[in-house]
């Protein structure tokens, strides 16, 4: 028998019923926002709206600011989807990220001698930095079953404060409280998208997180590591059971995660915008960043992608908000609400598959049913 | 007269297949009402829907006579119906007490009343005699015990109807003999009881009625004393069914496996789990071993598979010594491996068929190359096998593991480990949760792997199984081996005594001569 199908989704997956929630959060999420706004202003809450959603299509300019805010986000997304997948919990990408950020500042700073390859070498060892800071709790978990949760937000701490420990002992600006700038070998290039979207604007590193992207869904869905890993993280006795090695895949996990947390450090420093490392104590938000865009693309490599310039996307559209009187913050609203939205996603599934049903229902009473 | 329960007309759809098509079960007021069915006929899938996890696509259901809409769990408590799941659904970390107010905790200014519960749960268990502990931790208790939590879940909540699903696969003989007295018990009482089970002789010894399911499909209902075993299991399948096992006498070959004094401590160090364990498997033989749940069997193969470290011993696979050989040597040197627990072990339950039937070979050069997994192969490898096994599913090889009937997750199981050809295959209760057409294959099936050439060691609880597939019968008690029989040469009877402790024929073993 042929089963009806709507032609709009076809058989319905759970894949399928996943993304439109994650969707389906996304909007909601966005008119809470709206609705905070026509609270604080009314008269100009629909002008402001009507610019987060389109002002960022507005120009180059501001397209090439979405992808620039994007390129960590995405990093740090896939670097906590990664974990995740495998089963994994990694709130440590912020505490990567600063560590890598250090490295590649330090080298970027001091390591003029690279030349032109200098940037190439600073980027890979920020990886390699933060892949070393993950793979702590990526032991302990493997070893002495320390929960991984615990473990990175120490590990986060730890981080923060002996970053800004070592940027005062070695690559301090006094006068500015913050760290030296890069050496100009060390700033990412731009590929030529600097003559598309203008200086101070997304640069090479986006072609970083694309190739990253790609890797992780290569990994993840085609190789036999990637099946290893993904056992371990659905079930570590099993795994154990077939002979997998769990211990090293955990804490193979937690390397990879962490080696792309630390590549987001590079990206977000070595910049010709003259962006240094602030002695501040504050853990950067690119790495928090990082679960919400998770959570939005579901883990999924490529979900992540968009996810994360869906949130570069918001973050640019509340920047031009901004001169109808409104307050970025309205924008961490809306995240936070979709993150909310998206915990409820198991009520928007099952509207959907009773959406989905009744629609079927109907059609079938129709008599469309004749497989 | 009227129903407690009728379920008219239930269809049931999942994704690629109609786990419910149109059936129809009415259960009388005080009876035991068995439900029988292949694996993956769609028993689960009714009684959940009956208790509310899943919502019927068409059909009506009516609980003393009133139609009624059962939306989760919750509803259904309220109107008195309990369930006892296939799989367990108890919170390990928490206590027996804990676990069972779970959703209708009482309170008192914000804060838990734990020990009204306690006392309730308490003389509960002693008016049915079923010996729990409230204070326990499940994580701590057997399997028996956390179905007796169970059942008192449902005492507790005042259910009327009971559902028990499976509830015999996981228990020893004892203690389905207990299960069984508590069954009587409650119907007595005016409770009703819908049971679950592919044991043909529990329905025989305490249904009133039985009906039966089949690809989806309602069948009949008899009433069990009007019929056989055998009209039964015809119903169930459609094609007669051979009880007996059918098999040549053992033709064993040299010694294929040995284990040389194996001992192993409890974690806490206080006493032996087991106590000098020698024995050896032979080519072309089944070696089964016998014994009450708990003395030592599953610690046992979990020493040899390398599930858990042991300290003294040593294991040969064809005069190889693979003592210290991790899990994948292991499984490559030639053991294959059906666990004891299929959740736990067997399975990567969020994984597809396909996906979990390589679980051990995903590396090999046919299923991978250059660390690149090959889908067509793979897909292939999974497609022979369900064709081969007769796994049951909806979506064949790209159904996720989770989702199949528990029947055919275990066939899933022993499809991956008798198609990897192992020199020794350790079958730990193979035939759990199988129906009687199942269990009839797949004990041809492992005939059919000794008559290869191959060896056999088979744990089971069952005594029929093991008096009919064995070869040869060790006895394990309290850890130790206490006999080593041949099947034509003794009974059930004999085998009761050696597993309960009261006979032995090998030399005890004194703690001092152990070296640990
Ligand atoms: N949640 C689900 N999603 C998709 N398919 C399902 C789901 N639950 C059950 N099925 C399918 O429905 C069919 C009936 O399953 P069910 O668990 O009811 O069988 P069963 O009669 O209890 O079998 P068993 O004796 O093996 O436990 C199976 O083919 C199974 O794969
Ligand atoms: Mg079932």
């Amino acid at each position: 028998m042929n089963k009806p199908k709507l032609i709009l989704f076809g058989e319905l997956t759970d894949k399928k019923v996943n993304v439109m929630s994650s969707f389906f959060a996304i909007f909601a999420g966005l008119l809470f926002g709206l609705i905070i706004m026509i609270i604080t202003n009314a008269n100009e809450s629909f002008q402001a709206f009507f610019t987060i959603l389109f002002g960022p299509i507005g120009g180059l300019k501001s397209i090439g600011k979405v992808l620039f805010y994007s390129t960590p986000i995405i990093l740090t997304g896939l670097s906590v989807g990664f974990a995740f997948k495998t089963g994994l919990f990694n709130i440590g990408a912020s505490g990567q990220l600063i560590v890598g950020a250090f490295v590649a500042v330090y080298i970027g700073v001091r390591w003029t001698f690279l030349g032109p390859s200098q940037w190439i070498v600073a980027t890979l060892c920020a990886g390699l930095a933060g892949a070393f800071w993950a793979s702590i709790p990526g032991i302990l978990k493997a070893y002495r079953n320390v929960n991984e949760v615990v473990a990175t937000i120490m590990m986060n701490y730890i981080g923060i404060y002996l970053v800004t420990y070592l940027v005062k002992l070695t690559i301090y600006q006094s006068g500015r409280n913050e760290s030296q700038r890069v050496n100009i070998d060390a700033v990412i290039p731009s590929f030529g998208l600097e003559n598309i979207f203008g200086p101070r604007s997304v640069n090479g590193g986006f072609f970083l997180a694309i190739i990253a992207v790609i890797i992780i869904y290569i990994i993840l869905e085609k190789t036999t590591f990637g099946y290893e890993l993904k056992a371990v993280g659905f079930n570590r006795d099993a795994s154990k059971y077939a002979g997998i090695n769990e211990k090293r895949s955990i804490i193979l996990s937690m390397i990879i995660s962490g080696f792309l947390a630390g590549l987001a450090g590079a990206v977000i420093y070595l910049v010709g915008t003259g962006k240094a490392i602030e002695v501040k104590d504050i853990l950067p938000a690119e790495g928090f960043d990082g679960i919400p865009v998770a959570l939005i693309g579901l883990s999924n490599p490529i979900g992540v992608f968009f996810a994360g310039i869906f949130m570069g996307y918001i973050r640019e559209g509340g920047f031009l908000m901004q001169r109808f009187g409104f307050k970025t913050e309205i924008i961490d609203i809306i995240i936070a609400s979709i993150i909310y939205f998206s915990a409820l996603v198991i009520i928007f599934k099952e509207f959907i598959l009773k959406a989905y049903k009744n629609k079927l229902d109907k059609k079938i009473s129709r008599g469309d049913n004749n497989g | 007269m009227e129903y407690v329960i009728e379920m008219l007309n239930i269809t049931k759809e999942f994704p690629g297949i109609k786990a419910n098509d149109n059936v129809t079960l009415q259960v009388n007021k005080g009876e035991i009402h068995a439900l029988l069915g292949e694996n993956g006929a769609g028993k689960s899938t009714l009684m959940s829907i009956l208790f509310g996890l899943y919502q019927p696509d068409k059909g009506v259901i009516k609980v003393n006579g009133n139609e009624v809409q059962i939306k989760n769990p919750n509803d259904a408590n309220d109107l008195g119906i309990g369930m006892v799941h296939q799989h367990f659904k108890l919170v390990h970390n928490f206590t027996v007490a804990e676990n069972i107010i779970l959703g209708r905790e009482e309170t008192e200014k914000g804060l838990l009343k734990l020990n009204e519960a306690v006392e309730k749960i308490k003389n509960l268990s002693e008016k049915y005699q079923l010996r729990i502990d409230p204070n326990a931790y499940i994580s701590d208790i057997s399997v028996g015990m956390q179905q007796r939590v169970e059942i008192l879940k449902m005492l507790f909540r005042d259910s009327d109807i009971l559902i028990f699903d499976e509830p015999t696969a996981v228990l020893t003989p004892q203690e389905i003999e207990e299960l069984m007295k508590i069954m009587k018990e409650l119907v007595n009482e005016g409770k009703s009881i819908i049971l679950i089970t592919h044991k043909l002789n529990e329905i025989k010894k305490v249904a009133d009625r039985c009906s039966v399911l089949r690809k989806g499909k309602y069948i009949g209902t008899v009433d069990v004393k009007d019929v056989s075993m055998e009209q039964m299991a015809e119903m169930m399948v459609g094609r007669k069914i051979n009880f007996t096992v059918d098999k040549e006498k053992a033709n064993p070959g040299k010694v294929i496996f040995s284990v040389k004094n194996l001992n192993l401590l409890s974690p806490d160090l206080n006493r032996f789990l087991l106590k000098d364990i020698s024995f050896d498997v032979k080519k072309g033989e089944i070696l089964c071993v016998a014994g009450i749940e708990g003395n030592g069997q599953s610690e046992l193969v979990k020493a040899i598979t390398g599930l858990i470290p042991h300290k003294s011993g040593k294991f040969y696979l064809n005069d190889q010594d693979i003592t210290d050989k991790n899990i994948r040597n292991k499984t490559l040197a030639g053991i294959g491996h059906i666990p004891e627990d299929r959740h736990k072990y067997g399975l990567v339950l969020d994984y597809n068929l396909a996906e979990n039937l390589i679980i051990q070979t995903y590396f090999s050069d046919e299923l991978q190359s250059k660390g690149f997994l090959k889908f067509r192969s793979i897909y292939k490898h999974a497609k022979d096998l369900i064709n081969r096994f007769d796994i049951r599913s909806g979506k064949g090889p790209y159904t996720k593991a989770r989702s199949m009937s528990g029947g055919n997750q275990q066939k899933a199981i022993i499809a991956r480990e008798i198609d990897r050809e192992p020199d020794l295959l350790i079958a730990v209760q193979p035939t759990r949760g199988l129906d009687v057409g199942a269990i009839e294959y797949i004990h041809k099936e492992l005939i059919k792997h000794r008559d290869s050439g191959k060896a056999v060691l088979l744990v089971s609880l069952e005594l029929d199984e093991v008096m009919n597939l064995s070869d040869r019968i060790i006895v394990m008690y309290e850890g130790e081996i206490v006999a080593d029989l041949d099947p034509d040469k003794t009974n059930e009877n004999e085998l009761g005594l050696y597993m309960a402790g009261s006979k032995r024929t090998t030399v005890r073993v004194k703690r001092g001569e152990i070296d640990e």
